[in-house]
């Protein structure tokens, strides 16, 4: 076990509100809520096991691209139309809290999607984005241009 | 480089509901993570006449107990080093002893019944800590018979050291001990509440005023 991990209560202090703020635009407010929670456990179980000198944000953000993928295939495979699903959404959310930007980036394909949130949102340097989704830190670039290249079209109709 | 979509991109889902939005998602989180064990070490502030005290335990017991002053980031530091770095932020896990404390300074409690973890104490600390607890509310010890009754006479000064590192103090009673002569002594939370302790109990009488 490593000497300096800090107590994961400040860990998640730290990181609570850029996880939070990832998961509401990758996934939406209602999903959100549930993929934080399941986020913060599975971080809290692997915990202790982490080196001391881990990039602790890229690292617990990996773990909610994981949640947020597994959030979007659970919704895929209820089956609702995505129009249906939008539309249900939308109306769950608070009024006024429509959000066309962030609903079409939740329309994107996964690796765009999470490409988009993470620099975005999270603010993370190409290299932790490649972490995060496990790719290379080009195919990363790639992913985060194509992602911002049809966020562009879909906008501008 | 930058135009208006990455603006509106970095400024981030609804900006203006998201700015400590995951506030209650946390509340909901620390929740379950006491309800399901998850933790190694919770800890929570507890009301004192000395100000807020931080209490930390493990599934074993009470491990710690640090009065206002004292650093919370060095202590929760001290913890993840020493114990596990799994630490939480759980009030409800140490309801039992925030009420046998508030009994306690009320007058009304004279033994404390949570159960302890000994493992910040050492092997020889834990020898004079152990005859500490065993002193009745009330009364009180020498160093030196402390010190003997951990197999070390003549070591009154080093059952001092163990005594003013006891990392649990008011629960473990290291204010019942005291020098030879009735002085106070020494006390790793300061002399006023040394004093204040034993005026609570009834063994020292409060200084007459006016």
């Amino acid at each position: 076990m490593s000497e300096a991990l800090p107590p994961f209560q400040t860990f998640l202090e730290d990181n609570r509100e850029c996880v939070w703020r990832f998961l509401r635009g990758s996934v939406g407010a209602v999903e959100a809520e549930d993929c934080f929670q399941e986020t913060f456990i599975a971080a809290l179980r692997a915990y202790p096991r982490l080196r001391a000198d881990s990039n602790l944000r890229a690292w617990v953000l990996t773990i909610a691209h994981r949640k947020a993928l597994d959030a979007h295939r659970a919704r895929s495979l209820r089956a609702v139309p995505s129009a249906r699903a939008h539309e249900l959404q939308g109306r769950r959310e608070e009024p006024g809290e429509r959000d066309p930007v962030w609903e079409a980036v939740r329309e994107l394909p996964a690796r765009q999607r999470a490409a988009v949130a993470l620099r975005y949102i999270a603010d993370l340097p190409h290299r932790d984005i490649a972490v995060a989704i496990g790719c290379s830190e080009e195919a990363a670039r790639r992913s985060l241009h194509e992602g911002l290249t049809r966020l562009r079209k879909e906008l501008a109709r | 480089m930058s135009d208006l979509l990455e603006e509106q991109l970095r400024r981030g889902p609804s900006a203006a509901h998201t700015e400590g939005g995951s506030t209650a998602a946390l509340e909901l989180l620390l929740e379950r993570i006491g309800s399901e064990d998850l933790a190694d070490v919770v800890y929570t502030e507890l009301d004192s006449p000395f100000g807020p005290l931080q209490a930390a335990a493990t599934r074993r017991g009470l491990v710690h107990l640090a009065f206002p002053e004292q650093d919370r980031g060095e202590t929760l530091a001290l913890l993840a080093r020493r114990i596990s770095p799994r630490i939480v932020r759980a009030p409800r896990r140490l309801e039992q002893l925030r009420r046998e404390l508030a009994q306690y300074f009320e007058g009304t409690r004279r033994e404390f019944e949570v159960a302890l973890d000994w493992s910040l104490i050492g092997p020889f600390a834990t020898r004079v800590l152990r005859r500490t607890a065993s002193i009745p509310y009330g009364g009180h010890l020498s160093y030196a018979e402390v010190a003997a009754a951990a197999g070390s006479p003549g070591g009154a000064r080093a059952a001092g050291n163990a005594l003013g590192s006891n990392p649990i103090p008011i629960v473990i009673p290291c204010h019942r001990v005291l020098r030879a002569g009735g002085a106070l002594g020494g006390y790793g939370g300061g002399l006023e509440r040394k004093r204040l302790l034993l005026e609570l109990e009834g063994a020292l009488t409060p200084p007459l005023s006016g």
